[in-house]
C-alpha cells in the first residue's frame, strides 16, 4: 500500500468503498443468545454509583484547589480535578454516546451532554463520527478518529498529552459550527437533519467560554479557567495514555476488531477514569455491551481472542516501538498470536483488495 | 398480501427477537414486553445490520451495531444514529403459531 491518505474525501476513502471493504461484515467471537442477553442487560445503578463519584470528587477538588489557590498546595487537587474533567469525561462521552451506560434514556443524554462539552467535542457531531468509527474502524479514508495516522506524527501526538492539537482544533471549528453549522468534513457523516442541532449545541458552548472567560478578566484571575477550559489540557493525559493504546501501532484496513483493537489489563483507578475502555477488543466487537459487563464478556470470549497486555507499561513496550517503526514503515503493524482455541484472522481483505498490502507480522 | 406462517410462539422468549427470512427477505419477529407479538423489517435502515442480534429493552429495539434504537410496534426511529423508521408488518397468532402478513 502506498501513502495513506486519511481525507475523508481522498482516494483511500473512494477505494474502500469501491472494494466492498466498508460492507463488508466484521468478525465476531461466537455467544449463545442468552449470554448475549444477559452480557447487554442494562440498569441505572452502577453508572449512577460512578457519575456521584466522579461529580463529587471533582467538587471536592475543584473546591479545595480553589481555597488554597495560589499557593502551591492547590496543584494536586487540581491535577486531580484536572484528570477527572479532561480524561474521566472522554469515557462518560463514549459510553454514553452509545447509550450503554444507563438503562434510563434522559440520565444518558445529561452525562453525554456535560462529557461532550468538558471533551470539548460538539455533542450533535461527536456521536455521528463515533457510528461511523465503529462501522469502519481504522479504514483509511472513512473513520474519522483514527488517533495514530501512518506514519505517526510524533510530535503532535506528545503535544496531545496536554490536549494542544485537539484544543487547538477545536475552538475554530467551535465558531465555524457556532456560525454555520458542521465543516464540510462533518457533514460527510451528520445527516442534515442534525445540522441545526450542531450549530445550536456550538452556540451553548462558546457562550459558556465566553462567560468563563469574562469572568476570568474582571476578576484578573485565571482561576475560573482552571475550573473549565483548562483541565481539557493539564488534565488530558490520562486519556490520551490509553486512547493511543486502543488501536495504536495495530492493522488497519480489516474486518477482525481482534487485528485493529488492543485490550489492556489496567489498574482499577485508570478502569474508573476509562471505564472499563481497556476491554477494547470486547467493546468494538459487542458495542452494545455496557462498560460494568465488559470484564464478564471479557472472561466469555477470551479463548477467541489474542492475550491482553498485563499493563498500561506492557503495552506501551508493545506499541510504541511499532510506532517509531511505521515512520519509516507505514505498512508495519503489531500482529499478536491467536490462542490454539480462537478461530483464524479474518484477513481476507488484506489479502485480496487490489492495491493493498498483506500483512506483516511483528518480528 | 397472504399471511406466512413464521414461527411457533414458544420459539421467542419474552421481551427477544428472532430473525425470519422469507421470499428473498429478511424480518424481525418479536414477544413484547405485553405478550403480543410483532414483526419489522429485519434490518437496521442505519447500516443494513440484522436487528435480530440486537436488544429488546421494553418496546425497543436496539441494533447490535450502533445502538440505534426502533420502538418495534410502530417502526419509529427513536435514538441516533437511526433516522428512517422501520417498516412494520401485521402480525396474528394461530394456536401456537404465529402469523406474519408479508409479500
Amino acid at each position: 500500500m502506498g501513502k495513506r491518505d486519511y481525507s475523508l474525501f481522498g482516494a483511500d476513502a473512494k477505494q474502500a468503498v469501491e472494494s466492498g471493504l466498508t460492507a463488508a461484515e466484521w468478525y465476531h467471537s461466537d455467544l449463545p443468545r442468552k449470554t448475549m442477553k444477559d452480557l447487554m442487560a442494562r440498569g441505572d445503578s452502577p453508572a449512577i454509583r460512578d457519575t456521584l463519584l466522579l461529580y463529587g470528587l471533582m467538587i471536592a477538588f475543584a473546591a479545595t484547589g480553589t481555597a488554597l489557590w495560589p499557593t502551591w498546595w492547590s496543584v494536586p487537587f487540581w491535577l486531580a480535578y484536572g484528570v477527572l474533567y479532561g480524561s474521566a469525561s472522554d469515557s462518560r462521552w463514549h459510553e454514553c454516546s452509545h447509550g450503554t451506560a444507563f438503562r434510563t434514556p434522559w440520565m444518558n443524554n445529561a452525562v453525554y451532554e456535560i462529557a461532550s462539552f468538558m471533551i470539548m467535542r460538539n455533542s450533535a457531531t461527536w456521536c455521528w463520527s463515533h457510528a461511523r468509527h465503529h462501522s469502519e474502524t481504522y479504514i483509511v479514508g472513512r473513520d474519522p478518529e483514527i488517533a495514530v495516522m501512518r506514519p505517526p506524527e510524533m510530535t503532535k501526538l506528545m503535544l496531545n498529552f496536554f490536549g494542544i492539537i485537539d484544543v487547538i482544533r477545536f475552538f475554530p471549528t467551535l465558531i465555524q459550527n457556532a456560525l454555520a453549522g458542521p465543516t464540510a468534513a462533518e457533514r460527510t457523516f451528520v445527516p442534515q437533519s442534525e445540522w441545526a442541532k450542531v450549530r445550536r449545541v456550538a452556540q451553548v458552548h462558546l457562550a459558556i467560554y465566553a462567560a468563563t472567560l469574562v469572568l476570568a478578566v474582571w476578576a484578573g484571575s485565571i482561576l475560573p479557567l482552571m475550573v473549565i477550559g483548562l483541565p481539557r489540557i493539564y488534565g488530558a493525559w490520562h486519556h490520551v495514555m490509553t486512547g493511543l493504546l486502543q488501536h495504536g501501532g495495530l492493522a488497519d484496513n480489516v474486518i477482525d476488531h481482534r487485528l485493529n483493537s488492543r485490550t489492556v489489563l489496567m489498574n482499577p483507578v485508570s478502569r474508573f477514569i476509562y471505564w472499563n475502555m481497556n476491554y477494547h477488543v470486547e467493546h468494538h466487537m459487542f458495542p452494545m455491551v455496557p462498560y460494568h459487563a465488559l470484564p464478564r464478556l471479557h472472561e466469555a470470549i477470551k479463548a477467541d481472542l489474542p492475550a491482553p497486555n498485563r499493563s498500561i507499561a506492557e503495552a506501551f513496550r508493545e506499541m510504541w516501538p511499532a510506532l517509531r517503526r511505521q515512520l519509516t514503515y507505514e505498512d508495519y503493524f503489531v500482529k499478536r498470536d491467536l490462542p490454539a482455541t480462537a478461530k483464524p484472522y479474518r484477513e481476507d481483505f488484506h489479502q485480496y483488495v487490489p492495491g493493498m498490502t498483506a500483512p506483516k507480522a511483528a518480528e | 398480501m397472504p399471511w406466512t406462517d413464521a414461527c411457533a410462539t414458544g420459539d421467542i422468549d419474552a421481551e427477544d427477537l428472532i430473525r425470519f427470512d422469507h421470499g428473498g427477505a429478511t424480518y424481525a419477529i418479536y414477544h413484547g414486553a405485553d405478550g403480543k407479538f410483532y414483526a419489522t423489517a429485519g434490518l437496521c435502515t442505519h447500516e443494513n445490520v440484522h436487528l435480530c442480534d440486537g436488544l429488546v429493552l421494553d418496546f425497543m429495539i436496539e441494533c447490535p451495531k450502533h445502538n440505534g434504537q426502533f420502538d418495534y410496534r410502530t417502526g419509529e426511529a427513536k435514538r441516533a444514529p437511526v433516522c428512517v423508521n422501520l417498516k412494520t408488518f401485521p402480525v396474528k397468532v394461530e394456536g401456537n403459531r404465529v402469523l406474519i402478513e408479508v409479500p
